[in-house]
């Protein structure tokens, strides 16, 4: 008889130094359905997978598939057991045809050693017709979109034949445009019999396409619901373990002087020849935050470069409060009141293996609270202030202001930078992902944190990639595509698709700052 | 008995956390493979002990006076270690690798030749060739330092490349100095020698105080001032430093110049520390540059770390000829320094051993459940 269930781990344990990642965790697949897992960031939904993909073993329970126990010991064992992957960043050869990246590792060969591509196309013509996934076999990967690139990765899946499919966040990358045809395309794929395991912490994602939803925090297992008996309010208790608040509380904007003003900005890219950032104006008043949405590299990462000082401009002037600052050091702009929590804090926030405390005086330690005269270090003063903020900020770590800043939790780290950044008492506060990789009681402190700055008359410039934050917490939306602005919105009177469009470079409006 | 076993286990988490202990630990081991291979090799190990001993104590001359000679050349070798030690270790800490510490040295060494023998003598000659070697040293180590910071050449290359570049061109200039022969030039003049000091036999002098300044400097600049802050900051990370708003460039630059010092500082005190009485025309590297980076790494780049290191290598290079009257082999101090650096390098290794004992007790603590 053949079982109900497609892959079933029962009672999974998976131990790592001072950590239990998963403890005693059960996932069970049906055929044929579509299965959210979803979790905060450091639940243990990664966990579970490699040990589904035969990348860790566990020290406690058994995995089947069809109702017998099977052993995972590599990832060519899943392989073999017909458990495919889509990850998160895209496993593709840039320069390689679709159909190049798809054969990649399973390619036919005749007698003579010679590729059999035309058999290859083929099938693979034949899959994208059958699932409906559109994507031109023939184009090199680095020329198509991104959600090309991921119907490329799901056909690679379906080549092998795999039928257990795990898509790993697949959305975060997508338009709101590409995510509905993402939707389609896993209802068409579960409609034709494939098992769907979707990673997500998205919840209105996980409430319009799965049929079942498994919720993991803190490495244990919280339950097994059906989604059309549940609500996106109980999942996100599940998953937070209390009662979350969706919706940045915050009352009318009242913007004043402007603050920063951009003209006809142009920064080149460090990648590419072209320019990332490409004649962009805007400016942005005390009193409000200012958000500018798109997808990832559209040109946010480089117009922050340049209004921070990190890439020099090749045309155009920024202002602050009224000075010249484009051709200005890095300090100066700091000096002058420019505040910057980076995109990448471990890279670009933080100085790792410095002490918390010599992490929160990164910006000032040679002001005269700081240094004497001589050039020598006031320890005393660095400490008290350390401590100042870490009570004030609520930052936690093992061992206080002399803790490793490489020990901390991510949300800690973050809280350490926008302490720092904030405490400095700006006048321009550029925030990039500030939440990114956080969770949610994380994510709604920082979120408070940057309405605190706004209501005190600062000037709040939010760079973006999640939709929910466009949404919430910004007065006024500036979308970019393709290094320029093409649309300004105030996100009361906008919705998500409008967006979207503008996002994907569908439409586009004239903006003048 | 439990409490002795616990009291056991927190010493060896101390001892791989320590990175002092593993050096001493690294530096045992290199004498215990030594002494062994003296004794395979059929000599007796306990001459090679006694000829170290003598030069860390001195020995009594056959009229029965102490006699502390060994001592004072001992202390004498370990300048130069100590200083191109340094060289290497203020590089580490902002993130640089300079092997450039012997073309640096070279160029403090013909430099003060060159002032010792133009500039008409006068009795504080000797400050004046000391202050422009460390000024030869930093402009040849901020040489690379621009280049680094501003270019993006590897300061790897450009320092060894630079180095060829010092010897010959000391060779070059140094030829056209008074009395120059194919390998030394005219005598110095005995202004411009360093004073001798405390063990008036041997050639210790002044240049050890000045050492020992220059590791108290060293360790002022790296850990009490804003300077050393950014120049810590630039090296562990760069991007984040530069974030914030610090200058990497300058500090980079900087920072070789500063790291360059140390060994031009080292060249002079070599040429005028009583070793030699005239000008060098150099034929190979001395080394001492080289063994700057063995000495910084034995000592974990701090100060205290490199004057200690230093001082273990000016042990081992006066104990070389005292081994030789003993019947041991030199080179067996040669085979010592090389196994402490290959030791040292296996402290990744000690990682491994972190990991391993860190699973252990979580192993033992789900068992105690």
């Amino acid at each position: 008889m053949k079982s109900e269930y497609a892959i079933e781990m029962l009672n999974i344990t998976k131990r790592f130094p001072g950590i239990v990642a998963n403890d005693n965790i059960s996932l069970q697949l049906k055929n044929g359905e579509i299965h959210a897992l979803l979790g905060e960031n450091g639940a243990g939904k990664s966990t579970l997978m490699s040990v589904l993909f035969g990348l860790y073993q566990p020290e406690e329970g058994l995995i089947r598939k069809n109702g017998e126990e099977v052993e995972i010991g590599d990832p060519n064992d899943a392989n073999r057991l017909g458990i495919g992957m889509v990850h998160q960043h895209f496993k593709l050869v840039e320069c390689f045809t679709v159909l190049d990246n798809i054969i990649m590792g399973v390619e036919s060969v005749n007698r003579l050693g010679f590729l059999q591509k035309k058999q290859a196309r083929d099938k693979v013509v034949a899959l994208s017709e059958k699932y409906g996934l559109h994507v031109d076999p023939d184009a090199r990967i680095e020329d198509i979109t991104v959600g090309m690139q991921q119907r490329t990765e799901i056909l690679k899946m379906l080549y092998r034949e795999n039928e257990i499919l795990i898509f790993d966040e697949p959305t975060a990358v997508l338009t709101p445009q590409e995510i509905d045809e993402l939707m389609d395309i896993m209802r068409h794929l579960s409609a034709e019999g494939k098992s769907i395991l979707f990673i997500s912490h998205k919840l209105d994602e996980i409430m319009a396409v799965s049929d079942r939803c498994t919720v993991l925090r803190k490495g244990k297992y919280v339950g097994t619901v059906n989604t059309k008996d549940t609500s996106i309010e109980e999942l996100s208790s599940m998953m937070v373990g209390r009662d979350v608040n969706f919706h940045v509380q915050k009352n009318q904007s009242k913007p004043g002087d402007v603050i920063l003003q951009v003209k006809d900005m142009t920064v080149a890219s460090k990648s590419h020849k072209n320019n990332a950032v490409k004649h962009v104006s805007f400016n942005v008043r005390g009193g409000e935050i200012v958000c500018i949405a798109g997808i990832d590299g559209n040109g946010q990462t480089e117009l922050v470069y340049g209004l921070t000082g990190l890439e020099p401009l090749t045309s155009g002037s920024i202002s602050l409060t009224g000075n010249d600052i484009s051709r200005v050091s890095i300090r100066k702009r700091n000096v002058m009141g420019m505040s910057h929590i980076p995109e990448d804090r471990q890279k670009y926030g933080l100085v790792l293996d410095y002490s918390l405390e010599e992490n929160l005086v990164l910006q000032r330690y040679f002001e005269p609270e700081f240094t004497d005269k001589a050039g020598f270090l006031k320890k005393d003063n660095i400490r008290k202030y350390a401590e100042r903020l870490i009570e004030q900020y609520d930052i936690r770590s093992g061992q206080g202001p002399v803790t490793r800043a490489r020990s901390m939790s991510g949300g800690n780290q973050q809280k350490a930078i926008v302490a720092r950044e904030i405490d400095r008492d700006p006048e321009l506060l550029v925030a990039v992902q500030p939440t990114r990789g956080l969770d949610v009681g994380a994510i709604e402190y920082i979120h408070k944190q940057l309405v605190a700055q706004r209501d005190e008359g600062k000037a709040v410039l939010l760079i973006s990639l999640e939709l929910d934050e466009v949404m919430d917490v910004p007065d006024r939306i500036l979308v970019m595509h393709k290094g320029e602005i093409v649309g300004e919105f105030d996100p009361k009177c906008t919705t998500e698709e409008e967006l979207g469009l503008y996002m994907a470079g569908a439409k586009r409006q004239e903006v003048n700052a | 008995m439990k409490r002795k076993l616990e009291r056991r286990k927190s010493f060896i988490d101390w001892f791989i956390n320590s990175n002092g202990a593993t050096s001493v630990a690294v530096v045992f081991l290199g004498f215990l493979f030594g002494t062994i291979l003296v004794a395979v090799v059929g000599k007796n190990p306990f001459n090679m002990f006694k000829a170290i001993f003598v030069s860390m104590v001195g020995q009594a001359n056959n009229k029965g006076i102490w006699n502390f000679r060994y001592v004072g050349e001992t202390l004498a070798y370990s300048i130069p270690y100590v200083l191109t030690g340094l060289t290497m270790a203020f590089a580490c800490r902002v993130g640089l690798f300079n092997i450039g510490g012997e073309g640096q040295y070279v160029i403090g060494m013909t430099i003060a030749q060159m002032v010792a023998l133009l500039v008409p003598a006068f009795p504080g000659l000797w400050v004046l060739c000391l202050v422009l070697a460390v000024i030869g040293g930093a402009i040849w180590g901020g040489i690379v330092g621009i280049l680094k910071a501003k270019f993006q050449v590897s300061e790897v290359v450009a320092t060894i490349m630079l180095n060829y570049v010092a010897l010959y061109g000391s060779r070059l200039v140094s030829l056209q100095l008074p009395g120059a022969t194919t390998y030394k030039t005219a005598a110095l003049p005995s202004q411009a020698f360093l004073s001798k000091m405390i063990i008036p036999t041997s050639n210790l002098n002044i240049s050890f105080i000045i050492m020992i300044g220059a590791c108290l400097l060293y360790w002022f600049i790296m850990e009490k001032t804003k300077l050393g802050f950014g120049f810590r900051a630039t090296g562990l990370n760069k991007d984040a430093a530069r974030c914030s708003g610090i200058n990497v460039v300058k500090n980079i630059s900087l920072a070789m110049a500063i790291s360059g010092a140390f060994s031009g500082l080292a060249g002079a005190c070599v040429l005028l520390g009583g070793a030699f009485t005239s000008g060098r025309i150099l034929a190979a590297q001395d080394n001492y540059g080289f063994m700057g980076i063995a000495v910084a790494l034995v000592g974990n780049n701090t100060a205290l770390g490199t004057f200690i290191a230093g001082i273990l290598f000016g042990i081992l290079k006066e104990s070389q000829s005292l081994m030789q009257n003993m019947d041991i082999p030199k080179e067996i101090t040669f085979i010592i320094q090389g196994l402490i650096v290959v030791f040292i390098a296996l402290r990744s290794g000690l990682e491994l051993v972190k990991q391993l004992r860190e699973k252990q007790k979580v192993r033992k603590e789900v068992l105690a459940k």
